[in-house]
């Protein structure tokens, strides 16, 4: 990569650093989901759903499948309606107006491509119903075709593109009318993990170019993580945390969303004592005692969770300078070596197995840990998170 | 899996192949005979062909044949495909079994009784029957076998690319038009040319429904046959299959080369 394009780079990215008008009780919202339900026959897909999104966002709608996330993104898009509540996009009342006429376009998972039309004939079919002149669709279908590296494919058939040609082609089209909004719907879904990646990369820099506020639908929290300023975790039709990436990951709100995103160690226990803005928790049945930062407010003797990432974990032979807290005794039960990093699980005398990561930060290290070893691990008091619900 | 021929397979072979085509061969080769007779072969002749073309009354059955193939089968077509709509999209209205089934049943009525029901019908409102009332009861038994293609194309429709069509700004009109018709087309077309040879050779319906002047050509050969075969009636019947075989082979080609290319591109496009 040159160095023109590193500077760039380098200014999105502080771009996005700046990026929070959900911390700005200023801001207007550009998408109002207000107290929405939507009910199929007796199936609530979205349950009292309420969410704001920002102009320019990029936002991510994340759960396991069945969690409503595709459910409201239709509802956006104007294909369902909501049986109670409203949607407002740029402070529009949605209700009632089809999907033809809403300020939106939606990116399909399947791609939707018209198997009849050319490349060319894709992009410019919504500028079409637009009436735009012939010559202004032209210049913007070329404008779209530069945009995804597509010059080359104009005139084919979409069965004669590859799975990330048809994606491009998809997006092309999805862009072509610059909607206010932009759905996705698990845009990177049918991709390779490689391609995956690198679109990844194109979606956040094509979402900055064209200044847009993306919605993407997607169940993979990698994709989320990469490339939302905001992520909503859904469950059953509720939204459990909107928070940005780092946020989700290291202060969830909950038991859920803290075993949702990412490894987690998780632990239950009660609050032995509270102070000095730390918190005792006596953990069961181990009876070891993690003591940790106060992060939410308790009272002595409350049932508590606490989480921890498994990176956040220290592992060794020798034993740490206080092994009273934060630390216990195990057997090296399994190595997963993925090359940039190393997972042990260690087990406990009570069966219990904890995750603890390790960057391989050198190539060859002397004495490496093994199987059956005997370790400690530790971790500190700002390492993990109490939860309470 | 064994592929070598036995004396029993090929014998089997022989004769289901002569069952079935035996008649067909024998008509057309007799249609070249130089005798009026059509059991005695004479020598080679086409004399019977001119004598056809220059016979009014086949001529005009012929006519009348295509006229009303031609009207029922594009009449049926719109009404078939607008049936097959209805039925896969709107698939929770009440009565939906009762009216999916009744889709069905003209397809296994037997003819005789479409046709007698259809001429009480006709006596009934006091039409006159002729050309238009055949044409309508031609529309009538097809549309039910259009609408059973279409449908079964529009079962594997993928309804997102409508959404998409709406989303990019098409209103359901035009999304139907621009999007669905073109995508299905292959089927409504196979239910025209369904729909065109089951009106080109009907001739129990059409007995009942049709009045004076308007006598189709199977109805000519039926009539025809019981005054005495001649080898005019050959030479009419082998111009019908002629025309048939023509139409099957072109559409069966056209359909190869489609798949062969279509496989061509993909592999296209998995290499680059």
């Amino acid at each position: 990569m040159n160095g023109n394009a590193g500077a760039n780079m380098k200014s999105l990215g502080s771009f996005r650093r700046k990026f929070a008008p959900w911390n700005d009780p200023q801001a207007k919202p550009f998408i109002a989901i207000e107290n929405v339900t939507k009910k199929f026959a007796d199936f609530t897909a979205v349950d009292d759903l309420s969410l704001t999104i920002f102009n320019r966002e990029f936002f991510a709608l994340l759960g396991a499948s069945g969690c409503g996330k595709s459910t409201l993104l239709r509802m956006l898009a104007g294909f369902e309606e909501p049986t109670a509540g409203r949607i407002l996009i740029d402070g529009q009342d949605m209700r009632g107006i089809p999907p033809y006429k809403r300020p939106v376009n939606m990116m399909f998972q399947s791609y939707a491509l018209f198997p009849h039309m050319t490349v060319e004939g894709n992009i410019a079919f919504g500028l079409k119903q637009d009436g735009m002149a012939k010559g202004d669709i032209e210049a913007r279908v070329a404008e779209m075709l530069k945009l995804v590296k597509l010059e080359r494919f104009a005139k084919r058939k979409p069965h004669q593109l590859s799975g990330g040609q048809r994606q491009r082609v998809a997006l092309a089209r999805a862009v072509a009318k610059r909607p206010k909004v932009l759905l996705l719907d698990e845009p990177l879904g049918a991709l390779d993990k490689k391609l995956r990646e690198e679109t990844q990369f194109e979606l956040m820099d094509l979402q900055m170019k064209l200044g847009l506020t993306f919605v993407v639908v997607t169940h993979d929290q990698e994709e989320a993580m990469t490339m939302a300023d905001r992520i909503a975790v859904m469950d059953k039709g509720k939204v459990m945390q909107v928070a940005t990436p780092a946020e989700v990951y290291e202060a969830p709100n909950s038991k859920f969303v803290a075993d949702f995103i990412g490894n987690v160690n998780m632990f239950e226990g009660r609050t032995a004592a509270v102070g000095n803005g730390k918190i005792d928790i006596a953990v069961a049945p181990e009876n070891f005692t993690i003591r940790t930062d106060a992060t939410k407010t308790c009272s002595v003797g409350q049932p508590v969770g606490f989480a921890i990432r498994p990176e956040k974990i220290r592992i060794s032979r020798q034993q740490p300078v206080d092994p009273s807290i934060n630390s216990a005794f195990g057997e090296m039960w399994d190595i997963a070596y993925f090359g940039d990093m190393t997972v042990f699980h260690v087990k406990l005398e009570s069966g219990r197995i904890i995750k603890a990561a390790s960057l391989n930060a050198v190539r060859t290290v002397e004495d490496p840990l093994s199987y059956d070893d005997m370790v400690w691990v530790n971790f500190d008091a700002d390492a993990g998170i109490v939860l309470t619900s | 899996m064994n592929t070598t021929w036995s004396r029993f397979n090929i014998a089997s072979l022989v004769l289901g192949f002569a069952f079935l085509y035996l008649p067909i061969v024998l008509l057309v080769v007799f249609s070249f005979n130089e005798s009026r007779l059509v059991t005695v072969w004479a020598g080679f002749s086409t004399k019977w062909y001119v004598s056809l073309f220059h016979n009014q009354s086949f001529i005009d059955a012929a006519w009348v044949t295509i006229r009303v193939g031609l009207v029922s089968a594009t009449v049926a077509t719109i009404l078939g495909t607008l049936g097959a709509l209805a039925m896969t999209r709107y698939t929770r209205f009440r009565g939906r079994l009762l009216f999916s089934a009744m889709i069905y049943a003209p397809l296994v009525m037997p003819e005789v009784i479409t046709g007698l029901s259809m001429l009480l019908l006709f006596v009934a409102l006091g039409f006159d029957r002729g050309l238009w009332t055949m044409i309508l009861a031609h529309i009538t038994f097809s549309m039910c076998f259009v609408a059973v293609v279409v449908q079964s194309r529009l079962v594997t429709f993928d309804r997102s690319l409508e959404e998409a069509a709406m989303d990019l700004g098409a209103t359901p009109v035009t999304t139907f038009f621009k999007v669905t018709l073109p995508v299905i087309l292959p089927a409504v077309v196979s239910g025209w040319m369904l729909a065109f040879t089951l009106s080109l050779d009907d001739l129990v319906i059409s007995s009942f429904t049709s009045g004076p002047g308007a006598t189709t050509l199977p109805m000519r050969i039926y009539s025809q046959v019981r005054l005495g075969v001649t080898p005019e009636i050959n030479a009419a019947c082998t111009m019908l299959i002629a025309i048939v075989t023509v139409g099957v082979i072109i559409a069966s080609i056209a359909n190869k080369r489609r798949e062969v290319q279509k496989a061509r591109d993909e592999q296209a496009a998995a290499r680059n």
